[in-house]
């Protein structure tokens, strides 16, 4: 019976993998297989600095080649996983090969949601999730450019802003009433929007259906009875968790695969972590699916020690972080629709917080330039602090007085 | 181009040629050393890339931003020669920088 680690997915997840098992000293072979061409790289910077132009592929690599031959890994780049055979312990290459596992990590992160319609493959529409997908959009992506934009979430925003500022003219469309209407409060949507239209930036939101036209190329993009001119269309419609390789060996999936606090499956040889996954979040209370790299890294730990036979269960308050123009978005907890919001500091100083209370309890805190109230923030949630809203609205009480 | 001394909590040092443009922390994770975690990939969002910088180099050196100011505010173990590493940007006057690595990032 094989001891291999098996690591399906090159990614965020799988580099801390690696980095986590050899640090606790599990001495068993290693192999990675991601079917990208790059070793595990940043995603983040795809739609910042890498879509500016401001930093290079190699750059992204969250650890360099060397890092994986010290740990002995064995790495299998632009292959697919196309089979788990869970009663073998095997998993089966696209090229036919097959690779017994001892445990399998599966960290094969997701997928972008497509658009679909006529016109939906015409040259000129892209996604963005990889470096092949920046380089794709790269030589589109000109001073003068009319790009459209269909989605108003983080990454449909970061890209727009880069944009504005690379000089193209750009239309964000949103079905939504506002932008970032799933991830964000309303003040830091209004907040946001106003940003963007500062900057250039037509945002339309409640847009109404939108379809494609072009002849071989794409021409317009049309959004309720409005028609819009573009040379290139950036899709950012959310993702999609991959996570049929799972089901399809019958391991419990439900929009994501499901793992429990040690970033078990139902199988326990095969683990799994990040974008792919759901887990329980006792701070939370509740199973999550989260989209981050903290997510990522975290998970991806406690699979690592899971692994090496020390449980150390997942249990981090979530954040996240979102760069437009000179402005930084930190956000940790997760909020719900009932909850109260105290707004702390002013928006028109472009430097403000969103705290979150549910029955008294800060839940979470969504800041832009505000590191104290983050930083403290993610403290006061991890407590479940109960503190008194005209505490946390007033500038004049530092956040560390709060806490 | 820089060299920059990298001293582990554990004293041991490694003098690395860091390209210009890149920071210290890229330095760092670029060539295997160990003590950066650098979670964020130097978005200054996670202040796990935190160092002391050589007491000599302290004025040498670009000042902090709010934002690293007050990342490293809440950050565990600050010193008055604390950075966080990601924000400090390579360039030959930086030529000779030392940093040592705190007991961890957490
Ligand atoms: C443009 C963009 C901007 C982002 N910005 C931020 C941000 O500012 N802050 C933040 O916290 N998060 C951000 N994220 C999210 C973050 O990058 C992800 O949450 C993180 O990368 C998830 O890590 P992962 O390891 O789960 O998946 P990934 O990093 O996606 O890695 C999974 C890898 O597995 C491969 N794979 C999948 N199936 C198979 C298979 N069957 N065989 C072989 N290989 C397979 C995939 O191709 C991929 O390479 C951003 C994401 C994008 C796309
Ligand atoms: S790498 Fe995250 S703050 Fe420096």
């Amino acid at each position: 019976m094989s001891d291999r680690i098996v690591i399906v997915g090159a990614g965020q997840a799988a580099a801390q993998a690696v980095q986590t098992l050899r640090a606790e000293n599990v001495a068993a072979p290693i192999t990675m297989i991601g079917d990208e061409a790059y070793l595990p790289y940043q995603r983040p910077p795809l739609s910042k600095k890498f879509l500016a132009g401001e930093l290079e592929a190699e750059r992204l690599l969250i650890r360099p080649v060397e890092f994986y031959k010290e740990a002995a890994v064995e790495i299998r780049l632009g292959q697919k996983v196309v089979a788990l055979d869970r009663k073998a312990k095997a998993v089966r290459l696209g090229s036919g090969e097959v690779i017994p596992y001892g445990k399998l990590l599966l960290a094969t992160g997701s997928r972008v949601r497509r658009l679909g319609g006529p016109n939906a493959e015409l040259p000129g529409v892209f996604y963005l999730r990889d470096i092949a997908d920046v380089d794709a959009i790269r030589p589109h992506f000109k001073p003068g450019a009319r790009l459209t934009v269909i989605g108003g979430g983080y990454v449909g925003l970061e890209v727009a802003a880069v944009a504005a500022k690379s000089g193209l003219e750009v239309t964000v469309l949103e079905i939504a009433d506002r932008v970032l209407a799933r991830v964000a409060s309303p003040e830091i949507s209004s907040f946001f929007e106003a940003e963007h239209k500062k900057a250039g930036v037509a945002i339309r939101t409640r847009c109404g259906a939108v379809s494609i036209e072009g002849k071989g190329k794409l021409e317009a993009v049309r959004a309720g009875d409005d028609r819009i001119n573009a040379d290139l269309l950036i899709v950012g419609i959310g993702i999609l968790p991959n996570m049929e390789l799972a089901a399809d060996a019958g391991l419990a999936c439900d929009n994501g695969i499901l793992v429990d606090e040690n970033a078990r499956t139902s199988d326990p040889d095969i683990l799994a972590a990040g974008d792919c996954t759901t887990h329980p979040n006792p701070l939370m209370n509740r199973r999550l699916r989260l989209e981050s790299v903290q997510n990522a890294i975290d998970q991806a730990k406690a699979a690592a020690h899971a692994m090496a036979g020390r449980p150390r269960p997942y249990a981090e308050v979530p954040w996240f972080w979102s760069d437009q123009y000179d402005l930084k978005l930190q956000s940790a907890g997760l909020s719900e629709p009932g909850d109260a919001r105290v707004l702390r500091g002013e928006m028109s100083a472009r430097k403000f917080a969103v705290f979150h209370l549910r029955d008294g309890v800060v839940v979470a805190v969504e800041c832009v330039n505000a590191a104290p109230e983050y930083m403290i923030g993610r403290q006061l949630i991890a407590k479940k602090a109960r503190i008194a809203p005209e505490r946390l609205a007033d500038v004049n009480t530092p956040m560390k007085a709060l806490i | 181009m820089a060299k920059i001394k990298y001293i582990e909590h554990n004293g041991k040092e490694h003098v690395l040629e860091v390209p210009n443009g890149w920071s210290v922390m890229e330095g760092a994770v670029k060539n295997l050393v160990p003590g950066i975690d650098a979670d964020c990939g130097g978005a200054c969002a996670c202040a796990t890339c935190h160092v002391y910088v050589g007491e000599e180099w302290l004025s040498k050196l670009e000042p902090k931003s709010d934002m690293e100011q007050t990342m490293l505010d809440f950050a565990s173990e600050v010193k008055e020669n604390s950075r966080l590493s990601c924000q400090i940007k390579v360039s030959e006057a930086l030529d000779g920088l030392v940093v040592r690595m705190p007991e961890s990032q957490h």
